[in-house]
């Protein structure tokens, strides 16, 4: 049996909806090749989607001036996903619970939510300007696999 | 894929067979439309078939509340038909499964809205 696909790869893109769209693609193509589970590619490729989505909507706000830089990784022992933008810069702990029933009916503010549900660990970095995410997926020992 | 949506009238309740992803830029607009068109109208009885969405993002989840809200504010019922595995386990985790009324046969569905 051959070891996991290792390598990092990383990239700038407008801010766009199509960009949205091929980080997506290439966050599930690493772990489709991590070999991870329907459900847990899932939910990695939702992930990445939401935190690309976070970058170009509400961190860069469409500029076109402005870019987001995305790295991609597996390490062997874990998917590395980093998505920063140029924006104003986010504070996560500002962000209110979705789960709370006074904003269960509201219309946004689950993308962080879903983020951290799907993903083993996530980490905020405020840049100058900017925020970047780090998702961290843990992959199972190849002796763990079946 | 993008959202198609096709509308039908069964027993007085319009039934939006939804197809594709309901995300940013892929749905969430043409969903958003299409329920406000049907409010617009005076439809009051809306039936959402979600048995061939396969994918909705937050903002598609969001687009799911606001429709809820919109009938409801008009005195309109949205009630959710079919869900698949994936988003009847995303309304689990956002709690929105409390929300709605959700069926998973049509013909139960219809009989609600009576």
């Amino acid at each position: 049996m051959s070891g996991p696909k290792t390598g990092r790869r990383r990239f700038a893109l407008s801010s766009t909806m199509e960009s949205v769209g091929e980080v997506e693609a290439a966050a599930d193509k690493l772990a489709e090749e991590a070999g991870l589970d329907e459900d847990d590619r899932f939910h990695v490729t939702m992930a990445v989607r939401e935190a690309a989505v976070n970058a170009v909507l509400h961190g860069n706000e469409y500029d076109p001036a402005k870019q987001i830089i995305v790295g991609l990784e597996n390490t062997g022992e874990a998917l590395v996903f980093t998505i920063a933008d140029q924006g104003k810069g986010l504070a996560p702990e500002t962000l209110p619970d979705p789960l709370a029933p006074e904003n269960l009916m509201r219309g946004t503010g689950r993308g962080i939510f879903l983020i951290r549900s799907f993903m083993d660990e996530v980490h905020f970095r405020q840049l100058q300007p900017g925020t970047e995410l780090t998702l961290i997926k843990h992959l199972a020992p190849a002796g763990d696999k079946i | 894929m993008a959202l198609t949506i096709a509308s039908r009238e069964v027993d007085g309740v319009t039934v939006l067979d939804l197809s594709g992803r309901i995300t940013l830029g892929e749905g969430s607009v043409q969903l958003r439309d299409a329920i406000r068109d049907l409010i617009s109208k005076g439809q009051k009885n809306i039936l959402l078939n979600l048995g061939d969405v396969n994918y909705i993002d937050s903002s598609g989840l969001g687009e799911l509340v606001s429709a809820y809200t919109t009938a409801k504010n008009q005195s309109a019922g949205l009630k959710l038909l079919k869900l698949t595995k994936k988003v009847h386990d995303l309304l689990q985790l956002t709690k929105l499964y409390t929300v709605f009324d959700i069926f998973d046969d049509e013909a139960s569905a219809i009989a609600s809205f009576k």
